[in-house]
């Protein structure tokens, strides 16, 4: 690791990791807000739900959710977060190294005395630090909005943290494989329809995946692996699933290394 | 001692050819000029040297050392400039050039401002709002600050005013009297001219020709022009003889071979006027490329 280039990119992303932070903590705050109102009626909520066709309710990870607990309900909005981060970490996987090709800054970056697996590493910990500044600030936002609108009722802590801390290695799955597409595309002129559709694309494979049924294709994406309802319920991982994650991590990240140190930096002109 | 080993260094982009089996070398402290239009690999030889491309055969060696294996130890004693400058357009020059100085180990903060002000380089202004010549400054600043032994210089004075080319070139003279090896790129002859002390000329990918620019200058060829009436150029076709031509009554050609014989042709003529000059470096690089 370059403790300069970790510098460098660390204080070029901080704008971005603060954005995306506030963004997604005003998003929970409205959200939660909401739970109180909808929480007075349960009656009333739960046969809404009723009247709803089968398959939205597969789309959203309702099937057996109950909005009217605490943690019920936010499991629910949960997902959108998850998106948001999702788009997030893929943004910044994509952009990692591509950014230096798009803005013609490569040539700068390569010809200093450093080497490439130097380069990747210090750019990767500098997205890191970035996703985790994201991730405390959603961690401790969550679990104060939780405290503060939750009433009298009460939730099990720990389902909350395991939901909360899965976040990481969600982020994680995105911002690896954003970049070893990105390092394996010739050239990448505009990162937001990538992440966009890798963000998007794994959340339409999980949602459609619950409404086709038995499938095991579904099981790739982490929408899956960290299926919020599945922890809320069971106050724990599905192991198998979240190692697929992890699986796909490592190998992202190898990958990235072997591609990136043997890329020809196309000339600017 | 060679400072640059070029061994058939070949590299494909895909199909497309970048270069093709070169070879040269440079020595150490001597300015060698590369000379060649656009697109005939000058460009990718210098990102080959600097090992943001990767060859597809050969090799090149700096300083005695692999350029790709010890890519990141030969780069502390590389300066670059491309012809085209890029740097993240949201900084500032002085933090720009102390990010580029972060990278070297000796401490670059003195000359770096020393460059500065002879570029006339204002230090405090964000990249975004600088003219295209004065990224160029910043360019050079960056890759002179840590007093590098070799120069890459990839058609350097590219948007520069004719003023600060000077300056630029006075620099890399006193660079080159320190010692600094000088690897100079180009299309433009007339600077190469100025100041190289060997030329190798590209073409299509291949290196065709390397030569003294003394050599090439001077010992190949005249450049020939004889005023007469009644000339008749037909008289001139002989062996050595090149690019014959006619015009408001005088006849002008390139002659290469022994001057003896093309006197004792001119002195059988009653002629009005004679001019035999060294041709310029265009007109025999335009030769080349015919």
């Amino acid at each position: 690791m370059k403790k300069n280039i970790y510098k460098h990119e660390f204080k070029m992303n901080l704008r971005s990791v603060i954005i995306w932070s506030i963004a997604v903590a005003v998003l929970l705050f409205v959200y939660i807000s909401l739970f109180s109102s909808i929480a007075v009626d349960t009656e009333l909520l739960n046969e809404m739900l009723a009247e709803f066709p089968e398959e939205l309710l597969l789309a959203f990870g309702m099937e057996n959710m109950d909005l009217a607990s605490v943690l019920g309900y936010f499991s629910f909005l949960f997902l959108f977060v998850q998106i948001c981060l999702a788009i997030q970490a893929s943004y910044y996987g994509f952009s990692l190294v591509s950014i230096e090709e798009r803005e013609l800054t490569a040539d700068f970056l390569l010809a200093k005395p450093v080497g490439r697996t130097q380069i990747l590493t210090s750019k990767l910990l500098a997205a890191l630090s970035g996703l985790l500044i994201t991730n405390i600030v959603v961690w401790v936002s969550s679990f104060i909005l939780v405290e503060i609108f939750k009433g009298d009722r009460t939730y099990d802590t720990q389902a909350l943290i395991l939901l909360l801390l899965g976040l990481f290695v969600f982020q994680l799955f995105f911002l690896s494989v954003g970049l070893v597409i990105s390092l394996l595309v010739k050239r990448v002129r505009n990162v937001t329809p990538y992440a966009m559709a890798l963000a998007f694309g794994m959340y339409v494979l999980s949602a459609f995946g619950d409404m086709l049924g038995e499938s095991k294709f579904e099981n790739i994406t982490p929408f899956k692996h960290f299926d919020p309802g599945y922890i809320v319920q069971n106050a724990a991982y599905n192991l198998p699933l979240v190692s697929i994650s992890l699986v796909v991590i490592v190998i992202s990240l190898v990958g990235s290394y072997l591609l990136y140190a043997r890329r020809n930096i196309p000339a600017p002109v | 001692m060679s400072v640059i080993e070029v061994n058939e260094l070949t590299k494909y982009y895909g199909k497309a050819r970048g270069i093709v089996d070169v070879s040269f070398q440079v020595d150490e402290g001597e300015i060698f000029g590369f000379i060649g239009p656009n697109g005939a690999g000058k460009s990718t030889t210098i990102r080959l040297f600097l090992s943001l491309i990767y060859p597809s055969s050969g090799s090149a060696t700096i300083f005695g050392k692999d350029a790709i294996e010890y890519g990141p130890e030969l780069r502390q004693d590389i300066g670059y400039l491309p012809s085209e400058v890029f740097y993240y357009e949201r900084m500032k020059v002085i933090d720009l050039l102390k990010y580029s100085a972060s990278f070297y180990e000796q401490d670059c903060t003195e000359r770096l401002h020393e460059l500065a002000e002879i570029m006339e380089l204002d230090l405090k202004r964000r990249i975004d709002d600088l003219s295209y010549g004065n990224k160029k400054k910043v360019g050079i600043v960056q890759g002179l600050m840590h007093q590098p032994r070799l120069l890459l210089l990839d058609e350097p004075t590219s948007g520069l005013d004719p003023l600060m080319q000077r300056k630029f070139f006075k620099l890399i003279r006193e660079e080159n009297q320190r010692g600094v090896t000088v690897f100079f790129s180009s299309h433009i002859l007339g600077e190469v001219q100025r100041m190289c002390n060997r030329v190798g000329i590209i073409k299509e990918g291949s290196v065709i020709n390397i030569q003294d620019i003394k050599t090439l200058q001077s010992d190949n060829y005249k450049k020939i022009r004889i005023a007469a009436e009644d000339l008749d150029e037909a008289k001139f076709e002989i062996d050595g003889v090149s690019n014959l031509q006619k015009s408001n009554g005088a006849v002008r050609f390139f002659y290469k071979g022994d001057i003896n014989q093309i006197m004792r042709k001119i002195s059988e003529t009653e002629v009005s006027d004679v001019t035999i000059e060294e041709p310029t470096l265009e007109e025999i690089f335009l030769h080349y490329y015919e």
